[in-house]
């Protein structure tokens, strides 16, 4: 059996900031284990820029972020498989993972760091009646053909979902020659950054249906046109507003899930909002010595933030190596209060938080000057004015560490408040 | 006096800028940080933007290398630049941050690889 002080599942963004993190603590013995054919994640397919103005304080591109993290990993010697997936976690953190090189391997880590990522809903997950004719694509799935493999994917293009992906597919179409003739949201607001909207949309002149969602999908063998129609509070279609799109190709934007079937499998606990892991301050899962960071935990808008977590993920991971974590003592819980929608991490052993601790969260909804307050125990120790507050934009919020003066069953809030004019 | 609502696209906070300009003087609240104030000027002013696509390349990993303008090109020019970057084919070894194309289109701008391959 191979052993490892500690194998990062996933080369993405996350798993090399974990994993350089980790060595940069002092583990020397550290494996990377990506499945596809090269380092960097979804990065590579992501060409547009707007990566890494927190860390590297300049405007990159996904490959060139992905491209500095990778040199980074093989200058410091780390270890990482390709074309490698793992199919499972067991009891004692024993690894099992498959390529066509070495077989099945068993791979026992003294900790692991799961960084899968996420996936993108498909075509199913929004139970889309009808045929199912070519040119039906997610919009990742698009951005792959087109970005790496060099294909385009249609002439006459719908989006559906308002996502960022969607958003900077809509923009890239353009630029490659295609008419995008709508994007259609199902909620009275963009999934996407305020910035996307303008610089992929507005800029071009493609119109943006909120509060509108997909009827049907015409064609048999490929997509002929869709019928688009306006929704109601409900999000029950309205009749006599349905509009003809013709077009080739449907682009779907509807939602990432972070990846967990191998937590699942593993006996993971899984925040049902996130569909992530619960974790604590120091990123470690409900099973002792996993850990897990970037869009396998909460689907992240920016990568800085997932490099921040991971590296988070990675100094623990090490830590946890060195016996360095303290697992006895208070434990907080975090709850999410009026238009929270979720709070990571889940649990907070304060004996382990490093300087500040940093919550991250979303919001339920769109919000103008609004006060975000953070309770312990009912007590006001932080308060912050928001001018604008949206879903598609992830907050955080850091709390200094003497700030954090616990009793048993301490809960920290956060919620947000109406500023009085 | 002109007001103008914008949206700063310069980093991904997006702040909600307002522009207002008074016998040409032009004056910017709402930003974060001083790019935001540079930015509102400019999209009122001289509207540029990065390109960032792929050119075809021969012999490498993939059939496409990312590649970006350097600066920011002048907005009306950015079709144009999408049809001459079309046209270009490279070979691999490609660095990151190689030159692809000298100043395109007289923009004074030259074209980069984004990534080695
Ligand atoms: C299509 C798409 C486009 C995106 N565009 C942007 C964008 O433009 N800007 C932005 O800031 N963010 C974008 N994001 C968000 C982006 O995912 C994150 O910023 C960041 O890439 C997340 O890093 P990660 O390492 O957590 O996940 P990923 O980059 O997804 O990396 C996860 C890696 O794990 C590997 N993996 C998964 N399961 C296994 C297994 N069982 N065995 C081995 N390896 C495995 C995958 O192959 C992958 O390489 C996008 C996400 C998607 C899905
Ligand atoms: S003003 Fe500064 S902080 Fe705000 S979006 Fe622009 S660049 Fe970002």
């Amino acid at each position: 059996m191979l052993k490892y002080d500690i194998v990062v599942v996933g080369g993405g963004p996350a798993g090399l900031a974990a994993a350089i993190e980790a060595k940069k603590n002092g583990v020397d013995n550290i494996l990377v284990i990506e499945r596809d054919r090269e380092l960097g994640g979804i990065l590579q397919q992501c060409i547009h820029n707007g990566f890494g103005l927190h860390v590297f304080k300049e405007e990159l591109t996904g490959p060139e972020y992905a491209e500095k993290f990778i040199v980074e990993l093989k200058e410091m010697g780390i270890e990482y498989k390709l074309d490698t997936m793992v199919l499972e976690i067991g009891e004692e953190r024993v690894i099992s993972a498959i390529n066509t090189e070495d077989g099945f391997m068993s791979i026992k880590a003294g900790a692991i760091i799961l960084s899968m990522g996420c996936r993108e809903r498909t075509r199913g997950a929004i139970s889309i009646p009808g045929y199912r004719p070519a040119g039906v694509f997610t919009a990742g799935t698009a951005q792959r053909f087109v970005n790496m493999e060099g294909y385009m994917v249609g002439k006459k293009v719908v989006i559906l979902g308002s996502g960022d992906i969607g958003l900077i597919m809509a923009r890239r179409m353009t630029l490659e020659g295609a008419q995008v003739l709508a994007v259609a949201e199902l909620m009275p607001f963009s999934g996407g950054l305020t910035r996307n909207i303008v610089q992929c949309l507005e800029d071009y002149d493609i119109p943006l249906y909120l509060s509108h969602t997909l009827m049907e999908i015409k064609g048999k063998d490929r997509v002929e046109g869709v019928v688009i129609a306006e929704v109601d509070k409900n999000r029950k279609p309205i009749k006599g507003t349905e509009k003809y799109y013709d077009c080739d190709t449907l682009l779907l934007s509807v939602g990432l899930i972070p990846e967990n079937e191998i937590s699942k499998n593993a006996g993971i606990k899984l925040d049902p909002i996130t569909s992530g892991p619960i974790v604590n301050e120091s990123m470690e899962t409900s099973i002792e010595g996993v850990f897990a960071c970037g869009n396998v935990v909460h689907v992240h808008d920016l990568v800085d933030f997932v490099t921040a977590e991971s590296k988070r993920a990675g100094k623990n991971a090490a830590r946890y190596i060195k016996k360095e974590i303290k697992c006895e003592g208070k434990i907080a819980k975090t709850e999410p209060g009026d238009g929270i929608r979720y709070i990571v991490p889940h649990m907070v052993r304060p004996e382990n938080v490093d300087g500040t601790l940093d919550l991250s969260m979303r919001v339920d909804n769109v919000y103008k000057d609004m006060n975000m307050i953070v309770k312990l125990n009912g007590k006001e120790i932080k308060r912050m004015k928001k001018k604008h507050l949206a879903p598609g934009e992830m907050e955080s919020v850091k709390i200094k560490k003497e700030d954090l003066v616990f009793k048993e069953d301490t809960v920290i809030t956060v919620h947000l408040e109406k500023e009085e004019a | 006096m002109e007001k103008h609502q914008l949206i700063c696209i310069v980093c991904p906070m997006g702040c909600h800028l307002e522009v207002t300009k008074e016998n040409s003087e032009y004056n910017v609240t709402g930003n974060k940080c001083p790019r935001g104030e540079k930015y509102g000027v400019k999209e009122l002013t001289n509207p540029t933007r990065v390109v960032t696509t792929t050119v075809k390349i021969k012999d490498g990993l993939l059939n496409r290398l990312p590649v970006k303008t350097k600066e920011a090109i002048p907005k009306e020019k950015l079709f144009d630049c999408m049809k001459f970057i079309d046209s270009i084919e490279v070979k691999s070894p490609v660095c990151v941050g190689d030159i692809i194309a000298k100043d395109i289109l007289g923009t004074g701008v030259d074209l980069v690889a984004a990534r080695s391959m």
